[in-house]
């Protein structure tokens, strides 16, 4: 296997606040290969958002990246590289499609002007060069009478169409490397799955990687090749798709799995997992899942599970996987039902 | 299909587009304001007399309007309309320059306050909020009453650097809802320096609440220079303001009411055509607000 385009090492993104260290991001490692797309699930809470944030070094104070932490890309190091270096990366070589189409353009400016800027920005060309580049690739995404539409300012566009122009921006310099933080959340299901479709194909045509952060996942059935399962500021269970769907290990992956709504069943309320995401100030113990697990014994409380190898690219942060016999036996039901009868 | 659009432009052309298409009243107060301000910027062309001319101060006293003093004469025999017109270059003047200077200060401030973080960011409120709470008239009244002959360089300087907090305020205020929208967080992301977004970022979308802030502003100091140059210590006669000329008449309102009623109309007019103004530019300049009667 080539050398990983994006390669992360023991990332601990913590938020020293006046209460306490908030350990949102702990010691999480993964790569990134060219062209492929790697989907991050979790609940609100659980890092995803903050991991996708410290790739690009936009944590805000009080949060900081700790040292140790390492974000090798391209053969340099993002949490050592100056401001410079860094602003060299984002929006040229890695850019960021962000989750509320609205609020991530500015209500001043016309969209074109916007998606012309970020050429401007990286200092290449003219400023008619940039236009007409802008407005190729709002084309490019699907965007009909580009020519027109990028003389418009976002209020005058739709939800869908402000997402296509998110995108020309993060594609205009030709990215490697594209992270999409819950891209299709604020959209209605018809225009998730147009975009998504558009994400699948600039990612054919152009090569670029995808990190595609969420907690849906349709949305990583739909899109991702491998899967990272977040909980608790850790990866839990890291699979190719097909695996984590049909051969899920982690307790909690498994709840998420039985959680999910089904249109071919016939269910009358919805399943939860129990509990919430303890405060990242306070992780419990041992095994951060173990309140809300249905298998926990003492074990759980004392030792924390290390990312134990299930299969050739199937690893899962949980005791089960050398005391296998236990998944017999669990103490309370999968997922609860809440809700009122439909 | 051409290429090149300076955003700038469009963006003033369809806010233009926008305001006059939709509010009468606007170019109402605009033209209102232009009949005003136009012979009073060509004062020295459009004045019949020499405003501080007192051609015959027994014969010409505090006379009635009449076809040769179409606004009548002050009790010293001075022309009203010459002394309105020349007043009223100095009170726009005044009004508009010592804005110009509160605006900028409160600009500068305030977006230094909105960007700074802890310590500084706290410091720089904690002043503001010391300056605020600073009655202006009395502090104005306690100034000019001390220096007496203050220069109009220095009279205008006074009152911008007394009128900025509530700018400055305003402006923090932005900046700091601003900082944490997504499109800051965006531009970032892309690569933009700090500068570019400030410039590119913040300020362009800060400079509606300034320009309807600074419309409404002139008005005011309008009205303040008029209170100050009636109480004797704004602008020192025989030079001509609109405030010092309603003091000339202020104790004969009702027998030479020409006296101090046209400077006073003057003022009312001017102000409020300022106001609507100032709301007009509030609705014309916000994009993501379509306009809808």
């Amino acid at each position: 296997m080539s050398e990983p385009l994006l390669s992360v090492e023991n990332l601990r993104t913590w938020f020293h606040t006046p209460s306490g260290i908030a350990k949102s991001v702990d010691g999480v490692s993964f790569d990134i290969r060219a062209g492929e797309t790697l989907g991050i699930v979790g609940e609100s809470g659980c890092g995803k958002s903050v991991t996708a944030l410290s790739l690009l070094r936009l944590i805000q104070p009080p949060g900081r990246i700790e040292a140790g932490s390492r974000i090798v890309f391209e053969g340099k190091d993002l949490v050592t590289v100056d401001e410079a270096g860094m602003r060299a990366v984002r929006g040229n070589r890695i850019a960021m499609i962000f989750q509320e189409p609205m609020s991530a353009l500015n209500p001043v400016f016309t969209v074109g002007d916007q998606v012309a800027e970020v050429a401007r920005v990286h200092g290449t060309g003219s400023r008619s060069d940039a236009w007409d580049r802008a407005v190729e690739m709002l084309a490019q995404t699907g965007i009909p009478s580009p020519g027109d539409r990028a003389r418009q300012y976002p209020h005058q566009l739709s939800g869908g169409m402000r997402q296509r122009v998110l995108i020309a921006m993060a594609l205009m310099m030709n990215p490697a490397l594209i992270i999409a933080d819950e891209p299709t959340t604020a959209l209605d299901v018809t225009i998730q799955a147009q975009i998504l479709e558009l994400l699948a194909d600039l990612k054919r045509r152009f090569g670029t990687a995808i990190l595609m952060i969420t907690h849906d996942l349709g949305v990583i059935a739909e899109t991702a090749e491998r899967v990272l399962v977040m909980y608790g500021g850790e990866i839990v269970e890291e699979a190719e798709v097909r695996t984590l769907f049909d051969d899920a290990h982690h307790p909690y992956t498994e709840g998420l799995m039985y959680a999910m709504p089904n249109i071919t069943e016939s269910r009358e309320r919805l399943n939860v997992i129990p509990g919430t995401v303890p405060p990242p100030t306070a992780w419990p113990s041992g095994c951060r899942f173990r309140d809300r697990c249905r298998y926990s014994w003492e074990r759980c409380e004392r030792e924390h599970p290390p990312l134990y190898q299930i299969g050739v690219s199937h690893t899962s942060r949980c005791h089960l996987a050398e005391e296998p016999e236990r998944r017999a036996h669990p103490h309370a039901p999968l997922v609860e039902q809440i809700g009122a009868s439909l | 299909m051409n290429s090149d659009i300076p955003l700038t432009r469009g963006f003033m052309a369809a806010a233009s587009r926008r305001w006059l298409d939709n509010d009468r009243s606007a170019v109402f107060a605009g033209a209102l304001l232009l009949a005003i301000a136009i012979p009073c910027l060509l004062a020295p062309l459009v004045a019949p007399y020499d405003p501080t001319a007192q051609p015959d101060i027994i014969g010409l006293q505090s006379r009635a309007p009449s076809l040769l003093h179409p606004l009548g004469t002050d009790p010293y025999s001075r022309d009203v309309l010459s002394r309105l017109i020349y007043g009223g270059r100095l009170s726009l003047l005044v009004a508009l320059f010592a804005t110009l200077v509160s605006v900028t200060l409160g600009t500068a401030y305030g977006a230094a306050a909105g960007y700074a973080r802890g310590l500084t960011s706290s410091l720089l409120e904690r002043v503001l909020d010391a300056l605020l709470s600073i009655p202006r008239l009395l502090l104005l009244i306690a100034i000019f009453a001390a220096w007496r002959d203050i220069p109009v360089a220095g009279f205008v300087l006074i009152l911008g650097a007394t009128g900025w907090y509530g700018v400055a305020r305003l402006v923090r205020g932005q900046v700091l809802a601003l900082r944490n929208q997504d499109f800051i967080a965006s531009a970032t992301a892309l690569g933009a320096t700090r500068l570019r977004i400030f410039t590119r970022h913040i300020l362009p979308n800060i400079v509606t609440p300034v320009v309807v802030a600074a419309t409404l502003g002139i008005g005011h100091v309008i009205v303040l220079e008029a209170g100050l140059s009636w109480l004797g210590i704004g602008v020192r006669p025989p030079t001509a303001s609109w405030g010092n000329m309603i003091q000339d008449g202020s104790d004969q309102m009702v027998s030479h009411w020409w006296i101090s009623l046209f400077p006073g109309l003057a003022i009312v007019l001017t102000v409020m055509a300022f106001n609507v103004l100032g709301d007009a530019l509030l609705k014309a300049l916000s994009p993501m607000r379509p306009v809808i009667e």
